[in-house]
Formats: C-alpha cells, sequence, structure tokens
C-alpha cells in the first residue's frame, strides 16, 4: 500500500501528558510527531494573553502533581520551569471572619484554635495521617496499574508485589483508614476528626474539586486523598504556582521534548485515526493530509479518541459502550479576571501574606452541598465553591506594575446545564460567581478591567475537553486504577493494536501530573519490538 | 505573625541581642546580651530570670480529677499530696511516650498538668463519662522561671510566704509583689529554683518586681540559650530533641518508652490500669533495647584529634541538639541527641540512646565529632545523669 511510516510515533494533542509522552518517546531514540489542533501548546495547561498585559492561566491554575521524576528525568528545570509555593490557605467566612491555614504549624495552630481549641491540637494528627495514606498509595500512582483478573504472570507478580506491601508494610490501623478513604464521603471522613465547620468545609473541597459530586457523596474522601498527593522537592501537600502560569509547565516540557528532537506542529487537527486490519497506521488531518507511524498515541479524552477519531467499527462493542458510559461529565467553570487592585477582603488589611496562597470561598460543608445541589438538577451554583489564587500576586509579570490577575475555579458549573450553555448563561454565570466574591470583597466589582468566563461547554470547545472535564473523566473509585478508563484496558493500550492513551484519562488520573504522560511512554516501549497482539 | 508572651513588654525591652527564639507559637529571648555566656552563670553563681510562659497549661477539676488523671500519666497520681508537684511522663496504648511534665495537686479535687505540647484533645478524651472539668490554662496564666543560688533571697523580699519550708516539687499560693501567685519550687536546670504563676495581664508587675528585688543579688534576665546547657548538665529531656513524641512519629521506631528514656522511676504499674500500662509491663518483663544514657567525652582524645591539625580543642559554645551518631568499636551503637561544653564542670557531654548492652556507666564509647571538615571519633564514656546536681537543689 505503499504506507512506509513516516515516525516510529505520532502524539495527538499538545496537552502536557501528550508533551510528556513524546518526550520520553524521544528521549529513547523514537522519531515522533506531536500534533496539536490549537495555534499553541499546552491544552488545559496554557497561559494567554487574553487581555493586552494580562497573563491568564486560562484553564489549570496551580501545580501540585507534577511528577517529581518527570521534573528530574526531562530536565524540566533546566528548561525553565520554576515553581513557586503557595504556601497558605485563605477561607473568608461570612461577617468579616476567616479561617487561614499558614506554611508555619504554629501560627496555623494559633488560628484554628480561634476557631476549636480541639480541632487544633488533631489538626497535624490529621495531616500526617493524610501523608502517610499518601505515601502507602504511592506505589499505585508510580505504577502500570496490574489487571487483577489477568493470568499473565507478570501482572500476578505485579500483583502478588502490591498484596505483600499493603499485607506487610502498611500498619493495621493505616490500612483501615484507607479502606475508609476509599469509601466514605468526604464531609463524614471529616466529621470522624473535626467539630470546625469552616475548617472542615475548607478542608472537604478538595474532595469535590473537578468531581461532579458534593461532599456528601461516597467516595469523595478518595479525591481528597488524590489532592494530598501532591509533592514538591518530594514533600507532601505541596502547591505551587508555576512562574509565568500553567503555560509555563507545558512550555518547559515542549522544551524538553524538541530536545530530544520531538517534531511539533500546531494548528494540525486531526481529523481520523488510521486503522486497517485492528491496527493503527497512522493519522489523517483535517486538511486532507495523511501521516503515518508505527505508533499512534492519543493524549485526547477517551470519548473524542474511540467516539469520533477511531470508526467504531475497529472496536469491540462491549469496550463501545464502556466508552460511552465512562462519566466526564465536567462540572466546573473558570473565571480569570483583570484586575485594577486586589480584593480587598472583609476583616484583613488591603494586602497582605493571606493574598498569595489559596483563596477559598466556601465557608460550611452545606454550602457546598448546596452549591451540587443546584448542579444536580441542572443549574449552575447560585452561590458557587470558588477556589482562587491571584498570580500576579506571586509573580508580578502577570500583570502590568500594580495590576493583578485572578483566577477563579468555579464549582458547580454542569455542562448539561437546563436549557443548554449560551452567551446570556454564560454571564449569568460569570455575574454569580463575582456577586458571591463581592460578598467578601466588596470592592471586586469596581475593580474588574476584563473578565473571561469559561463554561464546561466553553472548555471542550476550546481545549477539546469532552464535556468540559478537567480529568478527562471523573476521577470517581469506579474510574481509577486498573478501571481506568475501561475495565481491561487501564496499561495504556487500547483494543486497536499500535494505539495507546496517555491523557489524564489513562492511570493514574487528572492534575498536572504528567503521570500517565509518563507511564504510557514506558509502556509503549516497554513493548517496542513485540507490538502487542491480542 | 508569633506572639509574644505576657511578659514581651519587659523581655522585648532587654533584648539587645534581638535574637528571639520559638517555643509553643511564641517568641521568647534566645538571650538578653550578644552572647549567652553571662546569662549561664547567673544560673549557676547568682539568679537568673527565665520567661516560661510558653508551656502548656491545663486545669483538671472535679470529683473524679484522680481518676482522669491517673489514667493518663504514669505516676501515681492518688499518691500526689495537696501541693506536691510530679515529675511525670504520658503514653499511647503502645507505651510509648507522648509527652511529658508536672503534675501539681492544687486541692483533693483540683490538679494542674504542664506540658510541651497540646495535650486538650488528649485529656478530653479520656475525660468522656467522667465528672470532671477540663480547662486550657495557657494563654490564661503567665509563668517565670527564678533559677541560682540567690533565687531564694530575692524571692523572700517580694513574697509574703515562707520559703524556707517550701520543699523540692511543692508549691505555696502567696502573694508576690503583692499578686496572687502560685510558687513552686520547680525548674529545668537542675538548681535551687522556683517558678512563679500568675494571671496573664499582671506579668509586667511581677517581672517588675523581681528585676527590683534582685538588683542586689545578681539577676540577670536569661534566655533559652543558657537555660539550654543548664538542662542538659541537670539531664533534663526535651521533646523533640532527646525524643519523638509519639504523636509526631512517621515511623514506630521513632518513637521510645519511658524506660527508654530513663523514666522506669516514673512508672507505677502497680497504680492499677492506665494508658500504656499492658504494653510497658510487657517491656519490663522482656527487657529494654535501648536506653538514655549520659556520654562524657574525654577531653584528651578532643585534644588529640584537634592536635592532628595543629588546633587547641574547639568547644560547642552553645548547647547542640542533633542526632550524632556513637560506635562502639566500629559497630554503630546508637545516637547522642544533645549535648553542650558544661562551664561549670569543664567537661563535654551529651545524652543519648544507646543499645542497651552499651547503656551502662563506664562502658567505653565513641562520638563522632567534626574536626576541621572530616568527621573523627572521640573516646567518650557512659556517665550517670544528672551531670551536675548540687544539695542546694533540694536544700
Amino acid at each position: 500500500m505503499g504506507r512506509v511510516p513516516h515516525y516510529d510515533a505520532i502524539v495527538i494533542g499538545g496537552g502536557h501528558n501528550g508533551l510528556t509522552t513524546a518526550a520520553y518517546l524521544a528521549k529513547a531514540g523514537k522519531q515522533v510527531l506531536l500534533l496539536e489542533r490549537r495555534d499553541i501548546l499546552g491544552g488545559a495547561t496554557v497561559t494567554e494573553e487574553i487581555y493586552p498585559g494580562f497573563k491568564y492561566s486560562v484553564a489549570s491554575y496551580v501545580v501540585s502533581l507534577l511528577r517529581p521524576d518527570v521534573i528530574r528525568e526531562l530536565k524540566l528545570a533546566e528548561h525553565g520551569l520554576e515553581i513557586v509555593p503557595l504556601e497558605s490557605s485563605f477561607s473568608p467566612l461570612p461577617g468579616g471572619d476567616y479561617l487561614v491555614r499558614w506554611a508555619d504549624r504554629d501560627q496555623t495552630r494559633r488560628e484554628i484554635y480561634r476557631h476549636s481549641p480541639h480541632d487544633a491540637d488533631l489538626y497535624p494528627e490529621f495531616g500526617r495521617l493524610m501523608s502517610q495514606m499518601a505515601r502507602a498509595v504511592k506505589p499505585l500512582i508510580s505504577m502500570a496499574p496490574p489487571d487483577p483478573t489477568s493470568l499473565n504472570p507478570k501482572e500476578l507478580l505485579e500483583l502478588a508485589k502490591l498484596g505483600r506491601y499493603f499485607a506487610r508494610d502498611l500498619e493495621q490501623e493505616h490500612f483501615y483508614s484507607l479502606v475508609k478513604l476509599m469509601t466514605m464521603s468526604v464531609a463524614d471522613f471529616l466529621d470522624e476528626w473535626f467539630e470546625s465547620e469552616p475548617l472542615k468545609a475548607v478542608m472537604s473541597s478538595s474532595g469535590i474539586i473537578g468531581t461532579f459530586l458534593g461532599p456528601r457523596s461516597p467516595g469523595t474522601a478518595y479525591v481528597m486523598l488524590h489532592h494530598f498527593m501532591g509533592e514538591i522537592d518530594g514533600v507532601f501537600r505541596a502547591w505551587g504556582f508555576p512562574r509565568g502560569g500553567t503555560g509555563a509547565v507545558a512550555e518547559s516540557i515542549a522544551s524538553a521534548a524538541r530536545s530530544y528532537g520531538v517534531e511539533i506542529r500546531t494548528s494540525a487537527d486531526v481529523e481520523q485515526v488510521i486503522v486497517k486490519k485492528g491496527r493503527a497506521l497512522g493519522v489523517a488531518l483535517e486538511s486532507g493530509e495523511e501521516i503515518y507511524a508505527r505508533r499512534v498515541v492519543s493524549g485526547v479524552d477517551p470519548k473524542r479518541t474511540f467516539l469520533k477519531l477511531v470508526d467504531e467499527s475497529h472496536l469491540p462493542s462491549d469496550f463501545v459502550e464502556d466508552i460511552r458510559r465512562f462519566r466526564i461529565q465536567g462540572s466546573s467553570g473558570k473565571v480569570n479576571l483583570a484586575l485594577s487592585e486586589l480584593p480587598h477582603f472583609t476583616g484583613l488589611p488591603a494586602d497582605g501574606p493571606h493574598l498569595r496562597g489559596f483563596i477559598s470561598v466556601g465557608p460550611s460543608i452545606e454550602y457546598l452541598e448546596r452549591a451540587y445541589d443546584d448542579a444536580k438538577y441542572g443549574a449552575f451554583s447560585r452561590r458557587p465553591y470558588l477556589d482562587i489564587v491571584i498570580p500576579s500576586a506571586i509573580d508580578p509579570a502577570m500583570a502590568p506594575p500594580g495590576k493583578h490577575v485572578m483566577s477563579i475555579f468555579v464549582q458547580h458549573a454542569p455542562y448539561n446545564l437546563n436549557g443548554g450553555w449560551n452567551d446570556a448563561q454564560r454571564e449569568a454565570f460569570g455575574d454569580a460567581v463575582v456577586d458571591t466574591l463581592a460578598e467578601f470583597a466588596p470592592n471586586i466589582k469596581d475593580a474588574i478591567l476584563h473578565r473571561q468566563v469559561l463554561t464546561p461547554w466553553d472548555l471542550e470547545q476550546v481545549m477539546g475537553l469532552t464535556e468540559g472535564n478537567i480529568f478527562q473523566g471523573e476521577l470517581s473509585l469506579h474510574q481509577l486504577f486498573f478501571l481506568r478508563p475501561a475495565a481491561g484496558w487501564a496499561r495504556y493500550r487500547t483494543p486497536v493494536k499500535n494505539l495507546y492513551l496517555c491523557g489524564s484519562a489513562a492511570h493514574p488520573g487528572g492534575g498536572i501530573s504528567s503521570a500517565p504522560g509518563r507511564l504510557a511512554a514506558l509502556e509503549i516501549l516497554k513493548n517496542w519490538s513485540k507490538p502487542w497482539s491480542s | 505573625m508569633l506572639r509574644g508572651t505576657p511578659f514581651h513588654s519587659r523581655t522585648s525591652a532587654l533584648c539587645e541581642g534581638q535574637n528571639w527564639r520559638r517555643w509553643a507559637g511564641y517568641v521568647v529571648a534566645g538571650s538578653y546580651e550578644l552572647t549567652h555566656e553571662r546569662e549561664y552563670y547567673a544560673i549557676r553563681t547568682t539568679a537568673a530570670l527565665i520567661d516560661i510562659s510558653p508551656l502548656h497549661k491545663y486545669r483538671i477539676h472535679g470529683p473524679d480529677a484522680v481518676r482522669v488523671v491517673d489514667r493518663i500519666v504514669t505516676r501515681d497520681a492518688s499518691k500526689c499530696a495537696v501541693n506536691q508537684i510530679m515529675y511525670t511522663p504520658w503514653c499511647t496504648d503502645a507505651g510509648k511516650v507522648l509527652d511529658d511534665g508536672t503534675l501539681w495537686r492544687l486541692d483533693e479535687q483540683t490538679f494542674r498538668l504542664t506540658a510541651a505540647e497540646p495535650n486538650l484533645h488528649w485529656l478530653l478524651e479520656n475525660a468522656i463519662g467522667l465528672a470532671v472539668e477540663i480547662e486550657d490554662e495557657s494563654d490564661r496564666i503567665a509563668a517565670v522561671a527564678l533559677q541560682g543560688p540567690n533565687s531564694r533571697e530575692i524571692l523572700k523580699l517580694i513574697s509574703d510566704t515562707d520559703l524556707d519550708t517550701l520543699g523540692y516539687f511543692r508549691l505555696k499560693r502567696a502573694a508576690v509583689a503583692d499578686l496572687p501567685a502560685i510558687i513552686t519550687r520547680t525548674g529545668y536546670t537542675g538548681d535551687l529554683g522556683y517558678e512563679i504563676w500568675v494571671e496573664a495581664d499582671q506579668a509586667g508587675r511581677l517581672w517588675d518586681a523581681l528585676m527590683a528585688a534582685g538588683r542586689a543579688y545578681g539577676i540577670l534576665p536569661t534566655g533559652i540559650l543558657a537555660l539550654d546547657i543548664a538542662r542538659v548538665e541537670a539531664g533534663l529531656l526535651l521533646l523533640e530533641v532527646d525524643y519523638v513524641p509519639a504523636r509526631q512519629a512517621e515511623v514506630a521506631s521513632q518513637t521510645s518508652t519511658p524506660y527508654e528514656l530513663g523514666l522506669g522511676w516514673t512508672v507505677k504499674l502497680d497504680k492499677g490500669p492506665f494508658i500504656g500500662r499492658q504494653a510497658l509491663a510487657e517491656q519490663k518483663r522482656r527487657g529494654l533495647k535501648w536506653k538514655f544514657v549520659g556520654i562524657e567525652v574525654e577531653w584528651e582524645s578532643l585534644e588529640r584529634l584537634y592536635w592532628e591539625f595543629g588546633l587547641p580543642p574547639q568547644l560547642p559554645t552553645e548547647a547542640w541538639r542533633e542526632s550524632v551518631p556513637v560506635y562502639s568499636g566500629r559497630q554503630w551503637i546508637g545516637y547522642a541527641t544533645s549535648g553542650c561544653w558544661s562551664p561549670i564542670l569543664k567537661k563535654y557531654l551529651a545524652m543519648g540512646h544507646l543499645r542497651a548492652q552499651y547503656a551502662k556507666p563506664g562502658t567505653p564509647v565513641k562520638m563522632e565529632v567534626k574536626v576541621e571538615h572530616q568527621r573523627k571519633q572521640a573516646a567518650a564514656r557512659v556517665v550517670k545523669k544528672p551531670f551536675f546536681d548540687p544539695e542546694r537543689k533540694r536544700a
């Protein structure tokens, strides 16, 4: 047929995971082409100057899960990656009160003590348990998940190792805690520890971020743990802001990829994965161009990959059913603001260290649950949960001198909005966010110079994330580990030979971790000489 | 921002070196002068005034107060007479030390417990269902230590009570500088000394009165750097330095039982049930793998090590607090956790955890020292604690 492969591998999608996979494959000596639909790299990990002089981390806004091995192995520091720690978490409360958790344990203790002496004593213990749990789960995150139903001796061996680890190395009480974390709602789990409402609220919010769930939904305790796995320089539970915005993370990976010889083409929209006799041969672009390669790796989500790019006729029907059922409804939006001045939160100074960390608007569990209630029935939250950072307070180059940018992650905003998303709904959603924020920082409305509102629908249109899901699929337990994205297909392979997945929809899931990208590349390389066959 | 203690208006005016150290969420003076040397000698030769307000303090009051306290601490609280004070650790179920402090009996139904760490939740959790009230008095009560051979004479000048009859580890309610106070015959220096406890809003007046009364007796405001040397000389443990409190341990091997810390004398296995009793009884039966001992580094050995580089022995000016390996021959047998040059004993002292078979006083060991950027081993031997134990402490 005259189809001499042009490349060893084609990677579809220039998000951080696609870039990571491309870099690892090229580092191993492969000829790699990466294709990005947009004219800018990064996918949801992108910095753009939407309003002149103001740089928005348009979608993703902080980094913590980025694997230290990726930073080390791809030499990302040499390629310009600089992560500044975000050390505090500030929750404004009604009536001008607040709760701040600082980097310093004594300061945090005193602050929590103000709300509950009981919780002040337990907070450090809880943190230790979570870091022990994060360490316990870390081996899972760093490996390609073995399939428990497989009879492949290698997978059985890995399972046995894992079993021995849980049976022997994990202390009994830690095992119990792990089971609780895997099954409980974050609110119930925190109720076992704490009494202070603001503390529980701010801690539970990490259990619902990016999910279509409320703090009382079972399974959210695990999502909280997922966020505790953030690690900077080997320290668990550390979050950071990449200098230059999250786009700088993608740029540093792209720079590493180029240094290993990856060819990167932007404005290259892949329309189809070319499959013949159950084998991926290459891709066809929207322009009609066909490019052939020995392997095709998809960094885009499984719905887009298997229900759009690959013709269904090449796939087993039960697999197609699994992918159709894969829960992916986006539930969060993003509002980016250009500000003439810092927000002034009632009860606190106009400027201060509380503005240089996370700002979390969600004062009680009930507030968060009600925000979810709205979404359950197809509306955006009238008073949403807001997770805010002010990038320019950390990196002044993000805005003109003295001016600021604010990044507001908003939950909930269901993809399937009653009546559908349109311009009027988008603006109404933006207004709900600003109104909510103005309850705590009254000067905000007058300070806004420009506002960018992104609904899940926009995230789908702009970034190509199906239904606007920031994790390429819900991080619920039935969609994790050997079930991600579908039972039996967790090791980055797909029912189409030579077609692999490398995005957040693959194990271990979302966040700027680059873990799926790295593990996918390692798995592809491991099987290079002996292409997988069914 | 960290808090100053109730004495901060006074201590900050005196702290010439701006040498502030952190202690339980407060800042306290490391030393008031640019070096802590004079302050150390004040403890041992005249009188030192030390702000100890950051200690956590809890009031346990009610008909079941003895039961609650006895459930928690390893000492026998029922034997603690009114106005008596007991030093005691308390443990987890596994017998691992959580914290240590002093337990005071204020009356039949009232105790005060001082602690290095927050313990409110631990106390409340263990008081469930019992008729007792527990109050965190930490911020309400200010405390200052007056330590040194002249401390009694100074305190006599401004208190209305007979100090000659106040025995070691006993307390008295008294007026000090006309302020209602509790005087305890306690301290962290191993010297003659008292601690004076008042309501926080009266701290300034107490400080002023003590400083005025002590002027003729060589009183010096003293920071915690000098105190650290004194406490090593006295062989007194420091939480987070000499042992990892069980609550903070990342892995179980980091924790210690009272027996392993040389506090076996505080464990009253036959007093009735208390938290950790079973595990401690078991350990007592089976014997110890580790012991906490005093170590004295031999001067001649240090001298030889430095002599090789043409240098006189260089001694630590401050007490150090880091883990230092200890060997027997080539074998690692444990680690020292704090140490200092004792200016009064003229000895290089350390304390540390050694495998039990090497813990007998007199056993020769080797402690790592860094000499001119190189790791060397200085000859040392195991010695009894306390290193410094003057008669006046109890007299």
